[in-house]
């Protein structure tokens, strides 16, 4: 067995009394006591969360917009300034999908951030298709990175980067700016607004405690699932992963056809599905009464067919369950699902379920 | 560290029980149950009346994490459930031994109570 792995912010974990727990092989914070009441900070106030685990990779080299092109189904000649960010999937050939991933311009070529469960078996992807190309990938372990998110999230952390704040309070969502060796970027997973924020590795403590200092509150994984999941945002090796169509998995919209000309892998296998007719699609699931939806709960859908439920749990916004399901295109806006037992009804929605604090689903 | 009362009794499946001056025996989950579930949204109990067999399925308790068995950890009927847990299911995280009792078993045999886990051993068990 090797040894767990840890991020910078590991003491600062431990000193705010967070229960760890193996993720990835990294020793992660599930939470600080109360999950709900870290899930409500961030919907309320401002909460911080270790996202160090992630990878950064710096992309250089002069064909590296051309290699992203192929690599990555949304285009990245969408960016038109330094500090745009690109939310895609990473395909493989036959239209799976290897990873999800936020890309941004920069000064000196592209950053991508990837997911912890999946960076060996990404960078061994990314590594394959580099044959051809005059591209260098740069793997940034050298950076922690922490997003802060909630209706405060941007002032407090302008409080403590005072130096910074009229920069950082120009971002529009999906942009990024460079200071010195920090990248801040107004991105994140709640539904919140907020930052995520990439820091030397030896200047995070020191910045974690800042934030601390200001009514930030250190939020683990668990508030992490609950909000994304309210926000209806997928988790990768739950919602999507390398067996599934990003068609199928409410990705449709992050996939560039056009240019028709950019063959990006995985194209021609989703040129074939639709050609063929995308059998399932994704949607959100609504149950006003007791019980909790769980991931891998079979979802029954009366004369269509039956789907999954690929993420569920009790949402601490709306206070009933809330999951996002896999199921046949043809669904309409109820479906059934056994739990423990008891077949439940439970209403079909468009997702997202919660958008800066409050219920968006009709 | 948990949380295990010494004048409580405690079975494998993580209930404590505690015999009232009535006779009746309170059942509820221990703090560490509570601490492996994580925030509890749902509670569900036996009937009032109910006659259960020891071990045999009394309710479910749920947590955003997951849903849990409660067993009944001797034989008895059920004489009472709390009405204020299911109002409040987080009262089984912040008081386990008090407010957020689950039900209370008029025991078949209150000789049953003799033969489990007294503080000590249990604290061996969740070591």
């Amino acid at each position: 067995m090797t040894a767990p792995k840890r991020t910078p912010l590991y003491q600062e974990h431990l000193a705010a009394n967070a229960r760890m727990v193996d993720f990835a092989g990294w020793e992660m914070p599930i939470n600080y006591g109360s999950q709900l009441k870290e899930h409500e900070q961030v919907r309320t106030d401002a909460g911080m969360f270790d996202v160090s685990h992630m990878t950064v990779v710096d992309i250089t080299g002069s064909d590296a917009k051309a290699w992203l092109q192929k690599l990555i189904a949304n285009d990245v000649a969408k960016l038109g300034f330094e500090g745009k960010a690109l939310y895609s999937g990473m395909l493989n050939q036959d239209g799976g999908v290897v990873d999800d991933l936020i890309v941004y311009l920069t000064a000196t070529g592209y950053r991508m951030v990837i997911n912890a469960g999946t960076t060996e078996k990404d960078l061994a992807w990314m590594d394959s298709q580099l044959a051809g190309f005059d591209v260098e990938l740069a793997v940034r372990r050298d950076l922690a990175m922490l997003a802060v998110q909630g209706p405060n999230a941007i002032a407090k952390v302008c409080q403590v980067k005072p130096d910074w704040a009229d920069s950082i309070t120009s971002l529009k969502i999906f942009q990024g700016k460079p200071f010195g060796g920090w990248f801040v970027a107004r991105t994140g997973y709640t539904g919140e607004d907020g930052l995520e924020i990439m820091i030397p590795a030896d200047e995070a403590a020191a910045f974690f405690r800042e934030l601390t200092a200001v009514g930030v509150l250190p939020c683990g994984l668990g508030a992490r699932d609950t909000l994304r999941l309210e926000a209806g945002m997928n988790l990768y090796g739950h919602d999507m992963d390398d067996g599934v169509s990003p068609l199928e998995a409410g990705m449709g919209w992050t996939i560039a056809w056009e240019p028709a000309e950019r063959r990006f892998n995985g194209r021609d296998a989703l040129e074939a599905q639709k050609a063929a007719g995308v059998v399932m699609k994704q949607v959100g699931l609504v149950l006003e009464g007791r019980g909790v939806l769980r991931e891998g709960l079979t979802v029954q859908v009366e004369g269509v067919g039956e789907g999954i439920i690929t993420s569920g749990t009790f949402s601490p916004t709306l206070k009933h369950s809330i999951a996002i399901a896999r199921v046949p295109v043809a669904t309409g806006d109820t479906a059934v699902v056994d739990l423990r037992g008891t077949p439940t009804p439970v209403r079909v929605v468009k997702m997202p379920f919660v958008r800066n604090g409050k219920k968006v689903f009709d | 560290m948990s949380n295990i009362p010494a004048e409580l009794k405690y079975v494998e499946s993580h209930e404590w029980l505690r015999l009232e001056s009535d006779g009746t025996v309170t059942v509820g989950i221990t703090h560490h149950a509570q601490e492996l579930l994580g925030d509890i949204v749902f509670v569900e109990f036996p009937k009032v009346g109910t006659d259960l067999a020891a071990n045999e399925q009394a309710g479910v308790v749920e947590s955003v994490k997951a849903a849990s068995d409660v067993y009944a950890p001797i034989a008895g009927k059920v004489v009472a459930v709390n009405d204020g847990l299911e109002a409040a299911p987080d009262l089984a995280n912040t008081d386990s031994y008090g407010e957020g009792w689950f039900f209370r078993l008029a025991p078949a045999n209150a000789a049953d109570l003799d033969g489990l886990m007294d503080a000590e051993q249990y604290a061996k068990e969740i070591a």
